[in-house]
């Protein structure tokens, strides 16, 4: 085991600490978009994608990097305008004019 | 640990603030008000920590793995295509249909991170390099739960749409848990015998093979209504399966944001199970199966049903103080989110003080029918949570319950029925009640519902949508 391995552990296990309680103040009427927005969060496997995609090397390599900054896209992408899309209509009084499909924000 | 260049440190620090914008983002999520703030900042960071990873690449020498045009094509093609298609399906999803597309997102999600590891050992096996035990442990578990949670989420995804090849009904496969059981073994034998020091291409895509299908196998014995804790628990693998891709990369943010979303997939799925009064373990090995052997003993049998007409429940309602509403999924199969605001409308005109009393597991996913009735441009102050309203129902002199039936049965507070011990919405407590009901028939846990036979009970029977608009002619008509 080396330095960085023993480091890494560390803040897993910090940030699982810190997720448990930061989510669990969320409430129950913001479970999906909740659900939704740390789904749009690991997307960050992006990052990791483009690390890879950038690299290159063999054919096969090139086509599983291009798949993987795809689906990272998908993912971020989708993911935060959607959890957009739901928060917005969460108000505490009725929009003045009712728009069933309000326009969401990218 | 080696000291970094300048760009490296400032790329680090920009993941690092990545990490902290999540955080911060997902603490404001707290409350509906600073929410959409939060999920923004979450969003700030994302883009911070791409774009510091993409000026990381631009800047870095070619000699220590600078990207050459080919690798920029396909970064640019990949962010185009895949941002393209998730901004469009996100722009365009039906509300009703949130729980399969985040259970697209968590599928493509999955499949990045396993991506990411296969593409790590093609490297290490093109160069002949037997990667460290940790690297490799890492490797191994990256792929092996971003392939299950990839196509258990397309499975899932493709049960709440409906699809043919994969029905919303528990799907058992002659054998099932043996061939699951098999596809397990060989993953672990598998895993322990490259952790074991060998560098094996056939094996890691024999292990990749047996994952995939895993995640099919697990996926399909699981009923719709237990959807919820299925989505939850996938949403918490991509986690980790995203942790571990950090883990394979040596990047902190990927572990980090990793953690975070395993955290949370772990609370919503224990919350969704205890919810609907099942363990995880008993709805993964699947199927209808378990916990619903027994018809309750000592059941409503013999009581009488009372059915009230359209005009006597829009009275009740009309000169009622306070009505809490109680929507079940069956408000949203109906499509009557609106009809119900529009009664509540009606009602509020006349000073009726309304509320919604949502039972953690109404909806497809964790807080589904909130979102619902968001969209029907209810304010949110009016969704209240179970705990919060339950001990209002006493002062409830009417509660309406809409498309909900085993989460308001009482027979969950006594021992010995399919949904004892399940937490419920204390209906019964209310003055009158009224259930707006097709029939008689039975709700997921297949037992009668003594609330229907409660002489305070009065049984509208309609089809949700109808009976709501029907109620609000009736009241408009008082």
């Amino acid at each position: 085991m080396n330095a960085q391995l023993i480091h890494e552990l560390t803040v897993l296990a910090l940030a699982v600490f810190v997720g448990f309680e930061v989510i669990s103040k969320v409430p129950t009427m913001l479970h999906t978009p909740l659900m939704s927005g740390t789904n749009a969060i690991h997307g960050i496997v992006i990052v990791g994608a483009i690390l890879v995609a950038g690299v290159g090397g063999s054919g096969i390599a090139t086509i599983l990097g291009l798949i993987a900054v795809a689906f990272g896209a998908i993912n971020v992408v989708g993911g935060f305008v959607v959890t957009d899309r739901m928060l917005q209509m969460f108000r505490r009084k009725p929009a003045a004019t009712p728009a069933p499909e309000s326009k969401p924000q990218a | 640990m080696p000291d970094l260049t300048l760009l490296e440190t400032l790329v680090r620090i920009a993941w690092l603030a990545g990490a902290v914008a999540f955080v911060l983002g997902l603490i404001q999520m707290n409350s509906p008000a600073t929410a959409r703030n939060g999920n923004l900042l979450s969003a700030g960071g994302m883009a911070v920590a791409i774009v510091a990873t993409i000026v990381f690449l631009l800047f870095r020498p070619t000699e220590t793995g600078g990207v050459n045009v080919i690798g920029w094509v396909i970064i640019a093609a990949g962010i185009a295509l895949g941002g393209g298609l998730g901004l469009y399906t996100a722009r365009t999803v039906k509300m009703t249909a949130m729980p399969q597309l985040v259970s697209l997102f968590n599928a493509v999600g999955g499949g990045a991170a396993a991506l990411i590891a296969i593409d790590d050992y093609l490297g290490l096996n093109a160069t002949s390099t037997l990667p460290s035990l940790q690297v490799s442990v890492a490797t191994v578990l990256d792929i092996v739960i971003g392939s299950i949670t990839f196509t258990g989420s397309l499975i899932a995804s493709g049960k709440l749409m409906g699809l043919k090849i994969t029905p919303s009904k528990p799907v058992m496969i002659p054998g099932g848990q043996l061939v699951t059981g098999a596809l397990a073994l060989i993953v672990v034998v598998g895993a322990v015998y490259l952790w074991a020091g060998n560098l094996s291409l056939p094996v890691m895509l024999l292990i990749l093979a047996a994952a995939l299908v895993f995640g099919v196998t697990m996926t399909l014995p699981i009923g719709g209504a237990d959807m919820p804790v299925v989505i939850s628990l996938l949403n918490s693998f991509t986690g980790t399966a995203v942790a571990m891709a950090g883990f394979v990369l040596d990047n902190v943010v990927l572990i980090i944001a990793g953690a975070l979303v395993g955290a949370s997939g772990a609370i919503l799925t224990r919350l969704m199970a205890s919810a609907m009064n099942r363990s995880v373990i008993n709805i993964m090995v699947g199927g209808f199966g378990g916990g619903e052997g027994t018809v309750a003993a000592g059941g409503p049998e013999g009581g009488t049903v009372r059915s009230i007409g359209i005009d006597d429940a829009a009275i009740q309602l009309a000169y009622a103080q306070n009505v809490i509403i109680v929507p079940g999924y069956g408000l949203a199969v109906a499509q009557a989110q609106h009809a119900v605001r529009e009664l509540a409308d009606q009602l509020e005109a006349r000073g009726v003080n309304v509320n919604y009393a949502i039972h953690p597991v109404a909806g497809r996913m964790p807080g589904h029918m909130n979102v619902l009735l968001a969209e029907a441009n209810v304010p949110y102050p009016q969704l209240r949570e179970m705990e919060d309203i339950n001990p209002e129902f006493e002062r409830a002199d009417v509660a309406l319950v809409v498309g909900a039936n085993d989460v308001t049965n009482p027979a969950a507070r006594r021992a010995g029925t399919p949904v004892s011990g399940m937490p419920i919405l204390d209906v019964d407590h209310a003055k009158s009640i009224i259930v707006v009901k097709r029939s008689m028939g039975r709700g997921y846990a297949g037992i009668d519902n003594e609330l229907y036979v409660n002489p305070k009970t009065g049984m509208l029977f309609a089809d949700a949508k109808q009976g709501l608009a029907d109620l609000v002619a009736a009241v408009k008509a008082l």
